[in-house]
């Protein structure tokens, strides 16, 4: 099991309201599954992904939640090209192109 | 977590907000259903020339404005003769963190130093978020951002992944939520447990902030062309950016030019589900807030919301997804400008506007915004394919929120579709009517507060009365 050494900058999660638990008049689809919450501090302790954690946070509050990741990577990005997209600058640069040879 | 926390919680909502806002609201009550709305912000104490002043002091504000003549250009290939109007664009994502949204924060970080607030915090997935973190850590405050950013998979909104990011950088803790209106809920924790000043979208602070950026805009265009501009239009979701810029129009002597309101159209997708989560591609400027913003403002944190844009809106569109994607294309392609695409909600409108309008006439965009992983048209389009959403190339009248997000194949297929303002009218005075506290009637005060609410006359709201009466019979 990966460990994290106190100190580390880290992620906790916790349930914040249980299925049962949550607002009336929610969708069916977000009734079944409870409300959950992610936050990044630095470790107070040693502790193993899975296992209770508690961290501080930037704003200095103490959070106790489970330990989900360990100076947890930024996942978004750009991703491929988007084929649908490719060809509209060619396109829209041609139109003008066709315009001023015709004024 | 307890059931009864929750409940505890809630019930303390009041007294909450009036400590982390520092706003007593009740003493702007003016009737059953009114209230001074001009006191309510004349009562912060700062005037436009003091909000310029602070927002100079933290690097907002007075952005360039830029005319987009390829893109006026392209408008005229497909406009009658004589028509295709001229097309500005306020380059918002020049401000600190990004977006107009400095200007919403700025103001509510200097009146949390001034009143000893230990920091600020704010429920938002946006750029508001990056905004109040970077005017906290310029200001020296904490900073504490809730956001709702992942579904119950664990999969994160590319937007608002890079929103999370742009908090961290500015040194901000970033609660992230799945998905639920009840993040409210972990948000009054929150102010509860840090006692910080709830920078809230909707405070008079944050409309007051804006106001800069119509009053810019107007100022602008007067000096290079020596008049003002005829239409501007602004991307449309809680209120606050049409509410501040037509203010701010108003505050610079342009009341006559036209305040146009445009959202992308989210129309079908639910916005507290789970499963429609991460098939809007759109995190903001949408419809799933537009509407029902537009009509009833007080669905809010704050009990009074001062972002009312219904007092403002001479006109409101809607944008599909793919004209927005594309309108973001062309921005690059033709004038070197990478930005959005959320932003770029109102320039996709103002390009099918300005083929109404004559040559002579200008349109200004009010706003862009930064661009960069995550929030950008790939990795939006990237995680719509993954999500099973059909993207392709055709008529943008096709595009289907949530199923397909058809991207136009031509310049002239972009045409925004008008929504009904008197139904949206009739929509708040409905729901005005129905919030009457038993045993009260509607007073002359009310009447005259509903039809300056929704920009009408007050026989109009009159008649509407009679209609709600009639039907309640």
């Amino acid at each position: 099991m990966e460990r994290a050494v106190k100190n580390t900058w880290v992620e906790i999660g916790a349930v914040i309201l249980e299925k049962d638990q949550r607002a009336p008049n929610l969708p069916d689809d977000t009734k079944q599954v409870p409300l959950e919450m992610r936050v990044k501090g630095f470790l107070l302790h040693d502790a193993e992904i899975g296992a209770e954690a508690e961290i501080i946070t930037p704003s200095g509050r103490t959070v106790r939640g489970t330990l989900t990741g360990i100076n947890p990577e930024y996942t978004h990005m750009f991703g491929r090209p988007i084929p649908e997209l490719s060809p509209i600058a060619g396109e829209i640069r041609a139109i003008l192109r066709e315009r001023r040879n015709a004024s | 977590m307890s059931t009864d926390s929750y409940k505890t919680i809630m019930d303390q909502k009041a007294d909450i907000m009036r400590a982390s806002v520092g706003i007593d609201y009740e003493k702007y009550t003016t009737g059953p259903l009114s209230f001074d709305y001009e006191a309510m912000l004349n009562d912060t104490g700062y005037d436009l020339d003091a909000i310029r002043d602070i927002q100079s002091r933290s690097a907002v504000g007075d952005t360039p404005l830029v005319e987009l003549k390829n893109l006026t250009e392209l408008v005229r290939t497909v406009s009658d003769p004589g028509k295709g109007a001229r097309l500005f664009v306020k380059d918002e994502a020049a401000n600190p963190s990004g977006s107009f949204k400095d200007r919403r924060a700025s103001l509510s970080a200097f009146e949390a130093k001034k009143k000893g607030y230990p920091g600020i915090a704010a429920a938002t997935s946006g750029n508001y978020g990056a905004a109040v973190a970077s005017q906290a850590a310029k200001a020296g405050l904490g900073c504490i951002i809730v956001q709702e950013a992942f579904d119950s998979q664990g999969i994160a909104q590319p937007e608002i992944a890079e929103k999370t990011r742009a908090c961290e950088a500015y040194g901000a803790e970033v609660a992230r939520l799945s998905v639920g209106p009840e993040l409210f809920y972990y948000f009054l924790i929150v102010l509860e447990e840090t006692g910080y000043f709830n920078a809230s979208l909707y405070t008079p602070y944050s409309i007051l902030g804006i106001e800069t950026l119509g009053y810019e805009l107007a100022v602008q265009v007067n000096e290079r062309e020596g008049r003002f501009p005829d239409l501007v239009i602004a991307t449309h979701a809680g209120g606050g950016n049409v509410t501040g810029t037509a203010r701010g129009l108003i505050k610079a002597g342009a009341a006559d030019t036209l305040m146009v309101a445009a959202s992308v159209d989210l129309s079908g997708l639910h916005m507290a589900s789970d499963r429609d989560f991460n098939r809007k591609s759109f995190t903001t400027g949408h419809t799933g807030f537009s509407v029902p913003f537009s009509t009833w403002p007080d669905r809010t944190d704050v009990p009074r919301n001062a972002a009312r844009s219904l007092r403002y809106m001479d006109r409101f569109v809607t944008v599909t997804q793919g004209e927005v994607f594309y309108m973001t294309e062309a921005l690059a392609a033709i004038e070197g400008m990478e930005r959005g695409p959320a932003g770029n909600t109102s320039l996709a409108a103002a390009f099918a506007i300005a083929r109404e309008l004559d040559r002579e006439q200008i349109i200004v965009v009010q706003e862009t915004e930064y661009t960069g992983a995550g929030k950008h048209p790939l990795g939006q389009l990237n995680l719509a394919k993954q999500m099973g959403i059909d993207v392709r190339r055709g008529d943008p009248r096709e595009n289907r929120p949530g199923k397909a997000i058809v991207i136009p194949e031509h310049p002239s297929q972009i045409t925004p579709v008008e929504m009904d303002l008197d139904r949206l009218r009739r929509s708040y005075l409905r729901k005005a009517l129905d919030s009457l506290p038993e045993g009260e009637t509607v007073t002359e005060t009310d009447i005259a507060f509903l039809a300056a609410e929704i920009k009408t006359g007050e026989t109009y709201v009159r008649e509407a009365i009679e209609s709600h009466e009639r039907t309640k019979r």
